[in-house]
C-alpha cells in the first residue's frame, strides 16, 4: 500500500466543503483575522516618525500581530479535526476504508494549511496596500527597506505548520473538543513567542538566528506528520479511550 | 452451505477460529468460531453487550483480537493486512456517521475517493439507486430522517462492491416503516448474492433475512438455520384451550397415547408434549370430548426464534450464576 494522494484529496475536499457551511469555522476564519488586521492597522497609523529610532520596533510589533493569524487560525481548525469527528461519529466510517493514518492526517493538515495561507497572505497584502496608500512615507520605506516583508512571508507558513501539527496531535489524543481547542491554542504559541522575543530585541535579532529558527520550524513542519501519526492509534480512537 | 469451524471451505467469505477479545479485565467475546460462505446472509444475534459490535470491529480490522485467528475474504487477519482487508469489505456501523453539512452525494463522493474508485460519478449514482435515494442526492444529510440517513450509510457501504458487507444493527432506532424499507433493501442484496454479516438483537429480523444465525452472548451459544434452531431446542407440542378449566386435567391427559407430558400455563390452557402432533391430536380431542370439556382449539405450537433465543439466553445467564 503506497501513499495515496487520491485519498488525501478526498479528505481535503470534504473538509473544505464542510468549512464553508460551518458557522464556527467561518467565524474563526474571519473574526480573528479581522481583529488582528485592525490592531495592526492601528499600530501602523499611530506611528510617529519623529521617534525614529523606535520606528523599526513599532513596525516589527505591528507585523507581529499579523503573524498571530497563521498561528491561531489553524489551531482552531485542527484541534477539532480528530476528536471532533470522533464525537460526531464520523471517524469510524473513515477508518473502515483502506485509508492510512498518514493520508488522513496529511489531508486534515492541508485542509487547515490552505485556507490559513490564503487568509494570512491576503491580509498581509491588504496591510501593505493600506500602508502604501495611507501611512507616512518614512514608515512605508522602513517596511520595505528592512527584512520585514521577508520575515512575514517566510514565517506565515512555518508558524501555521507548527500549529497545525500541534493541533492535530492534541486532537488525536483528546477526548473532548473544548479541552483540545484550549490546549492547541497554547501549544501553538511557543514559536510565535520566539519571533516576538526577536522583534522586541529581547533576543538580539540577527539574520542567522531568524534563519535558524525558520530552519527548525521547517524540520518540525516537514516531519510533524510522523510524530502525529505515532499519536494516532486506531484502536484507541474507536474504543473512545476506554481501553 | 456446509459449515462448522472444522473442515473449512477454502473459499469461505469469513473463517473465524477461537477468536477472543478482551478489554482489560472485561471480555467482549470469547472463543468464537464460525464460517460464512460467499452469498450467505449470516445473522449474529445477541442481547446488548453480547459482543456483536466488537466482533464486527475486529473483523473490520479496527480492533486487534486478543487471541484466535480469522480470514476475511480470503485474507488472514493481521496488522499488515488491515488496509487490504478494509479495501475488500465494508461496514455499516450502528450509527450512520454522515457528514451532516455535506449533501448525500458529497458524502458518497468522499468515500469513493477513499476507496480510490475510478468512475466516481457512476459508482455514486449506482449506490444511490440501490437504496432508492437518487432524488435526495443533493440534500444535505442533516436534513434527512433517521431512516434515510441509514440508507445513505448503506449506499456508502455498497460503493466499493464489498466481498463481505457488515451491517451492525441496521434497523436499531428506526420506526417500523423505515425498518421495513431497510429490510427490503437487505432482502434485495441477499437476492443479488451479496455476502452479508448482520448483527441484531431483533429476532424477527434475523429470522426474516438470514440463511443462518449464530446466537452469541459473549460466547457462541448456537449456530444454524433458523428453522433448525427452533427444532433443535423445542420438543413438539400441542396447545389446547378449553372454555372452562378441566376439573382433572391429569386424569384426561395422563396415559394418552403419544403424549409424554403436559403443563398448564394458565387455567384452561394446556401444553402437551408429543412426538408427532398430527398423530396425537385426534386422540387428545376424543379424550377431551369424553371428559365433557368444551374445546376451543387444539393447535400445534409454533416456536419462533424468539423463544429459542430467550430460552438460550436465560439458560446462559443461569449457567453463569
Ligand atoms: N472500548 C471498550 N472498553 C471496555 N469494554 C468495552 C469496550 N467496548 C465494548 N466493551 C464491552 O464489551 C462488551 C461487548 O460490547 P459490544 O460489542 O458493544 O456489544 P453489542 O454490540 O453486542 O451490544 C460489553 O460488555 C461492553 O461493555
Ligand atoms: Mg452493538
Amino acid at each position: 500500500m503506497t501513499f495515496s494522494w487520491t485519498r488525501v484529496g478526498a479528505i481535503l475536499r470534504k473538509e473544505l466543503r464542510d468549512y464553508r457551511r460551518n458557522r464556527f469555522v467561518i467565524f474563526s476564519m474571519s473574526a480573528l483575522p479581522l481583529l488582528f488586521i485592525v490592531l495592526t492597522m492601528i499600530q501602523l497609523f499611530t506611528i510617529k516618525v519623529s521617534s525614529s529610532p523606535r520606528l523599526n520596533d513599532r513596525i516589527g510589533i505591528s507585523m507581529l500581530y499579523l503573524l498571530i493569524i497563521p498561528t491561531m487560525v489553524p489551531s482552531a481548525l485542527t484541534a477539532y479535526s480528530v476528536v471532533g469527528e470522533r464525537e460526531q461519529g464520523t471517524l469510524e466510517p473513515v477508518l473502515i476504508t483502506p485509508i492510512r493514518r498518514e493520508e488522513f492526517l496529511v489531508g486534515k493538515a492541508l485542509a487547515a494549511f490552505a485556507p490559513t495561507l490564503v487568509i494570512a497572505y491576503t491580509l498581509f497584502g491588504v496591510f501593505l496596500g493600506a500602508a502604501e496608500l495611507f501611512a507616512q512615507p518614512a514608515v512605508v520605506s522602513a517596511i520595505f527597506e528592512r527584512s520585514h516583508v521577508l520575515v512575514q512571508l517566510l514565517y506565515t507558513p512555518l508558524l501555521a505548520g507548527w500549529s497545525i501539527w500541534m493541533g492535530i496531535g492534541i486532537s488525536a489524543r483528546s477526548t473532548d473538543v473544548r479541552a483540545a481547542q484550549q490546549l492547541a491554542v497554547f501549544a501553538s504559541l511557543p514559536p510565535l513567542g520566539l519571533v516576538a522575543l526577536l522583534s522586541f530585541n529581547v533576543i538580539p535579532a540577527s539574520v542567522g538566528l531568524a534563519l535558524g529558527l525558520a530552519a527548525g520550524l521547517l524540520v518540525v513542519d516537514g516531519f510533524g506528520w510522523r510524530a502525529v501519526a505515532a499519536l494516532f492509534d486506531r484502536e484507541r480512537l474507536i474504543t473512545g479511550g476506554r481501553a | 452451505m456446509a459449515t462448522g469451524p472444522h473442515g473449512s471451505q477454502p473459499d469461505a467469505a469469513l473463517v473465524v477460529e477461537h477468536l477472543t477479545k478482551r478489554f482489560g479485565e472485561r471480555t467482549a467475546y470469547e472463543d468464537v468460531s464460525f464460517e460464512v460462505g460467499y452469498g450467505e446472509v449470516f445473522g449474529f444475534l445477541g442481547p446488548n453487550g453480547a459482543g456483536k459490535t466488537t466482533m464486527v470491529r475486529t473483523l473490520g480490522t479496527l480492533l486487534a483480537p486478543t487471541s484466535g485467528s480469522a480470514r476475511i475474504a480470503g485474507i488472514p487477519l493481521a496488522f499488515e493486512t488491515g488496509a487490504a482487508i478494509r479495501g475488500r469489505i465494508s461496514i455499516m456501523p450502528e450509527s450512520p456517521g454522515l457528514y451532516l453539512r455535506l449533501t448525500v452525494e458529497e458524502n458518497l463522493e468522499c468515500f469513493a475517493g477513499l476507496y480510490e474508485l475510478r468512475d466516481v460519478r457512476e459508482r455514486v449514482a449506482t449506490a444511490l439507486r440501490a437504496v432508492n435515494l437518487t432524488d435526495r442526492a443533493r440534500d444535505p444529510c442533516g436534513s434527512l430522517s433517521k431512516g434515510l440517513r441509514q440508507r445513505v450509510a448503506l449506499a456508502r457501504a455498497l460503493l466499493n462492491d464489498p466481498a463481505v458487507l457488515f451491517l451492525d444493527e441496521p434497523t436499531s432506532g428506526l420506526d417500523p416503516v423505515a425498518a421495513r424499507d431497510v429490510h427490503a433493501l437487505i432482502g434485495g442484496l441477499r437476492d443479488r448474492g451479496v455476502t452479508i454479516f448482520l448483527t441484531t438483537h431483533r429476532l424477527e429480523e434475523a429470522e426474516r433475512l438470514c440463511h443462518r444465525v449464530a446466537i452469541l452472548n459473549t460466547t457462541l451459544l448456537l449456530i444454524g438455520r433458523p428453522d433448525e434452531l427452533r427444532e433443535r431446542l423445542f420438543t413438539q407440542a400441542l396447545d389446547v384451550r378449553t372454555r372452562t378449566p378441566l376439573p382433572d386435567p391429569g386424569g384426561v391427559f395422563a396415559g394418552l397415547a403419544g403424549v409424554s407430558g403436559w403443563e398448564q400455563p394458565t387455567p384452561g390452557s394446556y401444553v402437551l408434549h408429543v412426538a408427532d402432533p398430527d398423530a396425537a391430536a385426534p386422540a387428545v380431542a376424543r379424550a377431551l370430548v369424553g371428559a365433557g370439556a368444551d374445546i376451543l382449539s387444539i393447535v400445534e405450537s409454533v416456536h419462533s426464534l424468539e423463544d429459542v433465543y430467550l430460552q438460550l439466553v436465560a439458560e446462559d445467564a443461569e449457567a453463569q450464576r
